[in-house]
């Protein structure tokens, strides 16, 4: 198969647009969300006035989605590198190394705005899209996980969308057979008008075969495979790239239809021609579809592409060159072929009943040319395209300090629980993050067979990790998995917030026996115009930056969604973090919940000072939601906590382990108690703070409730004598009675379980 | 009608001595690796790949008919499969007597394939559903009531079309010939709807053929092997009952 491009001399442009200053200009110049400024570039780079097409494309590339225009200048200060990382960021996911060859690739990406407007089908293909970013390098997808923040249970919109992406998700995932294990959900006014779907993807693959999307070799075709390209899905990126009037939850025809059929087909036929070396680069065709695979493609490999969309596969009829290039269509994947592999090529895909199509060949022109139908509907230098993408340096306006300090909030929350009733707060609080079973339910789990702890586990996802390419020496290898992220404390402290996210992310895998590997985060926040929000962004990711070098654990992946704000109102700031790490024997995990009654410690900093800005209590009292401070970290402590936990459950010693987060001590422990029907009875003593109540409610970093196996308690505690920042102490049982007890006071069993299996359904 | 037992049949050990099991994988099978991994790791099993367009069987002694979504399942579930190349050969297999485990989507090939009686609809919550649950083995004489007789197993469902339905006259036939290998029970065997998942009639978790040579079931015993796994080995007792079933 040879394809050669005609003489591009001789093919006629179409019309340049029409620029005559004027109503129907700026209409255009708007539906395309170019500046003025970025439209005068546009012009210069092409030396003439752009092609509709070449308008279209350019808003592409350029949309906040696709060029990071306003985060780039930011995202450069994050730590990538370190000793396990393969593929740091640029690529389709980051790649780290875990035992011998075996790595692991993965990825997490935000689908908030389609999921807003269509959650079932939003949701769905967020899910698709990220399977494929890790797919398409090689790797075999083990294990979905997902962060969800939607607006508050009462708030109308909240059933209908929490029902709607739970099913599109798990249809996705089950149908395609990649266990859904992991993740987290939350609510909260600010998501009232703009939910959070993002979707993260882990797969195994071998450190020799990691494959990259380089459109290299001149000569060498350009072959489409997967489904057929329709309307669905045109201006997704610039979609994503704006921010939300609330009639804009209408806009269907901007959101894509997945098709998880096709997308496991594609799956196993993309894996099987990578193994068989048919192909020399590859990439999915995920938001701006064609355009912005085409020139990823080119770019990275310095080269030119001429594309004939006559030959694209299409389901509908008429498509305009416009359309043609912009469709967000799912399940489709772009391939360079050397020409004398296309018969073998064709063969092995036959098998998997997927179209593939020659429609372009690799040039050295530098510059995408794209004919349509006897037109030359594009041709754009692809280096000028890249390099001279805008890039801003937006304003940013750091915003007033909370008004109430810390100790005096504290103190006003201390009086606010007494008034509701420590015994009723506690029943909010369990309602709030409470079992999310039915839910996780929906979400094949099992499926691969490795499967140790999923959500239901309450922890970290741990998987066991049978692979031939890892070290042999390590046949209960395991990989440990996270994603999450507390929007209360980025509300009141953006650089700190985004660290606790990082935090918790790794307190989970400690908890879990494991290591950190790498991290991928998915940096949600409203609109970068606003010199507030710019500032929230570049706070969180100099937290998430603190933390990751303080932790050791570099970002390997991630993406950034801006504009999530509808009628003016943007989001909290929500930096999601996905995580994984390193189990090296799974046998030894400890549960996040013991199976029956057991002695509880608490391992925490010397220095306890549990605070209630941000915390779940606050929330539930309906305090102020900028006001106090969010737990205060002491790194050394954290740090010495998470090798202790190591170290322990290493030597068999750790039954039981969780990290302290949302509602605090009193919220972890009894959820632990009632999730298997135990009761509880907890003394802090004196770390429950003068007022009796701190302790208990208020919210701490670095702290664990732990347990440990029969006989092992001596040895935990002779160890817990070496710490220097941290103490271990014992603060209780979970218990065979029907009672939850703390302090002085008590619920019946009954009730606090009745209170935590109500968190859901919502309708 | 007499229900052959185990021992009556032919042995149908190739020559070698090793077991010769196919694995039937449809476009949008995903459980067949796990099949393949299992046998493999607990019973020495090189299960062989058979594709859907072949219309032939190699020299098999047994068949597993996977789960997973096969063709997408956008008609009914199984609907498509059931026409599909293969199965006219797995029918020519099961008319002369040959063993066949299918587990999920395998189950609802077989009961669209009418290779067993009945229809899987969609769950009576209408949501997907995974989870444990316990079954108890009912009373019959083929080879799986033998071996899981008197047994509560703990396996996985993870299924959107899991209902078992089958009319009167048939669910009477079922229960006459003892065809009813698994029922949705408590931890302790107690069946009854509120032990049942998904509304299945009677609470049938699988059946086996009038021979008791073909079982299928909604469960998934692949996934309940090992300990570190969910916490049951259960699966392994079906999986040997299959193995014995044509041996």
């Amino acid at each position: 198969m040879q394809m050669t491009p005609p003489v591009i001399n001789t093919l006629p442009r179409p019309a340049a647009i029409d620029e005559t200053p004027g109503p129907a200009f700026d209409q255009l110049q708007k539906k395309h969300k170019l500046t003025t400024t970025e439209y005068a570039r546009v012009k210069d780079i092409l030396g003439r006035v752009p092609t509709l097409a070449e308008l279209g494309v350019f808003s592409a590339m350029w949309s906040e989605h696709c060029s990071y225009k306003s985060s780039r200048v930011h995202l450069k200060r994050l730590p990538t590198e370190g000793p396990a990382v393969v593929v740091g960021p640029g690529e389709n996911a980051g790649v780290v190394r875990v035992s011998g060859k075996l790595c692991l690739a993965f990825k997490m990406e935000s689908h908030n705005h389609p999921s807003y407007i269509e959650p079932y089908q939003g949701a769905a293909t967020g899910v698709g899209g990220i399977l494929r970013d890790v797919f398409c390098m090689g790797a075999r997808p083990i294990a979905n996980l997902n962060a969800l923040r939607f607006g508050l249970r009462s708030h109308e919109r909240t059933p209908f969308l929490v029902e709607h992406v739970v099913k599109g998700i798990g249809d996705y995932g089950n149908c395609i057979g990649v266990p859904t294990v992991g993740g987290n959900i939350s609510f909260d006014e600010s998501y009232n008008g703009n939910c959070l779907v993002n979707a993260m993807t882990v797969g195994v693959i071998h450190e020799d075969h990691i494959f990259k999307g380089y459109a290299t070799g001149q000569g060498n075709i350009v072959v489409y495979l997967g489904s057929a390209t329709g309307r669905d899905g045109i201006h997704g990126a610039s979609m994503a790239s704006g921010s939300f009037a609330s009639q804009d939850a209408n806009s269907r025809s901007t959101v894509q239809v997945g098709d998880p059929f096709t997308e496991k087909l594609l799956l196993e036929a993309t894996l099987d021609v990578l193994d068989k070396g048919l192909v020399i680069g590859l990439q999915d065709m995920g938001a701006a579809g064609l355009t912005s695979s085409a020139f990823e493609m080119a770019g990275r490999a310095g080269n030119g592409l001429y594309l004939d969309l006559d030959q694209v596969p299409v389901r509908t009829t008429a498509m305009s060159a416009y359309e043609l290039l912009l469709s967000e269509s799912q399940e489709r994947m772009l391939m360079v072929v050397e020409p004398a592999k296309w018969p073998e090529l064709q063969r092995v895909l036959a098998k998997w009943q997927l179209a593939c199509t020659v429609i372009g060949v690799v040039t050295d022109t530098g510059r995408v040319q794209i004919h349509h139908q006897g037109h030359l509907e594009v041709d754009v230098p692809v280096d000028p395209m890249t390099e001279l993408a805008p890039k801003y340096e937006r304003l940013m306006r750091a915003r007033p300090a909370p008004s109430i300090s810390g100790p005096s909030f504290n103190q006003s929350a201390i009086g606010a629980i007494q008034a509701h009733g420590p015994a009723a707060l506690l029943l909010d609080l369990l309602q709030d993050t409470g079992d999310k079973l039915p839910l996780y339910r929906q979400y094949d789990r099992h499926i691969g067979t490795k499967t140790v702890h999923a959500s239901e586990s309450q922890g970290a996802a741990v998987l066991w990790l049978r692979s031939e390419w890892a070290d042999p020496g390590e046949p209960y290898l395991g990989v440990v998995a996270t994603a999450t992220c507390n929007e209360r404390y980025n509300r009141l402290d953006a650089t700190l917030g985004a660290a606790h996210a990082v935090l918790k992310s790794a307190r989970m895998i400690a908890a879990s026996g494991g290591h950190p590997l790498a991290a991928t985060d998915c940096l949600n926040y409203g609109n970068p115009e606003d010199p507030e929000v710019m500032d929230d962004f570049s706070r969180g990711v100099d937290g998430i930056s603190l933390a990751c070098r303080e932790l050791d654990v570099p970002v390997v992946s991630g993406n950034v969604s801006l504009y999530n704000e509808t009628d003016g109102q943007s989001i909290a700031p929500t930096p999601m973090i996905g995580m994984v790490g390193k189990v090296k024997d799974v046998r030894l995990c400890p549960l996040a919940a013991p199976t029956g009654p057991v002695e509880l410690f608490l391992l925490h900093g010397v220095k306890f000072s549990p605070e209630f800005g941000g915390s779940l209590a606050a929330k539930a009292l309906g305090l102020p939601l900028r006001a106090g401070r969010a737990p205060q970290v002491d790194w050394a402590q954290e740090r010495e906590s998470m090798a202790f936990l190591r170290a322990l459950s290493g030597a068999g010693h750790l039954a039981v382990a969780r990290d302290v987060g949302d509602g605090g001590v009193l919220v972890c422990a009894a959820k632990m108690a009632i999730v298997h029907g135990h009761g509880l009875a907890l003394d802090l003593g004196e770390l429950a703070g003068t007022d009796g109540l701190s302790g208990y409610f208020g919210e701490v970093s670095g702290s664990y409730l732990v347990a440990f196996h029969s006989g092992s308690t001596a040895a935990a505690l002779n160890a817990a004598n070496d710490l220097h920042y941290c103490a271990l102490t014992r603060v209780g049982a979970v218990t065979g009675s029907d009672e939850v007890q703390w302090g002085q006071w008590s619920l019946p069993l009954a009730a606090a379980r009745h209170a935590f299996s109500s968190s859901l359904p919502l309708s | 009608m007499s229900v052959p037992t185990a021992a009556s049949l032919t042995p149908k050990f190739s020559p070698s001595g090793k077991l010769r099991i196919g694995l039937v994988q449809f476009p949008g099978s995903n459980c067949d690796q796990d099949c393949f991994d299992v046998m493999a790791r607990h019973f020495g099993v090189k299960v062989a790949p058979v594709w859907h367009t072949q219309t032939e069987l190699p020299a098999l002694d047994a068949v597993i008919l996977p789960g997973g979504f096969s063709y997408g399942d956008y008609l009914r579930s199984g609907a498509l499969a059931a026409h599909s190349p293969i199965m006219i050969a797995v029918k020519a297999f099961v008319a002369k007597g040959g063993a066949v485990l299918g587990i999920c989507n395998g189950f609802q090939i077989l009961t669209e394939s009418h290779l067993l009686p009945g229809a899987l609809l969609r769950n009576s919550n209408r949501q997907f559903i995974c989870e444990y649950v316990h079954l108890a083995t009912a009373s019959g004489q083929s080879v799986y009531h033998q071996a899981l007789a008197g047994k509560i197993s703990r396996l996985p469902i993870a299924h959107g079309e899991g209902r078992f339905y089958i009319d009167v006259d048939g669910l009477k036939r079922l229960q006459d010939q003892g065809q009813i290998a698994l029922r949705y029970a408590s931890p302790t065997g107690l069946t009854g709807p509120e032990f049942n998942p998904n509304g299945a009639v009677d609470q049938i978790a699988g059946i086996v053929s009038a021979n008791g040579r073909v079982l299928g079931l909604m469960p998934h015993p692949e996934r309940a092997t090992d300990t570190l796994l969910g916490g049951s080995t259960d699966g392994l007792a079906v999986l040997e009952a299959f193995l014995s079933s044509f041996t």
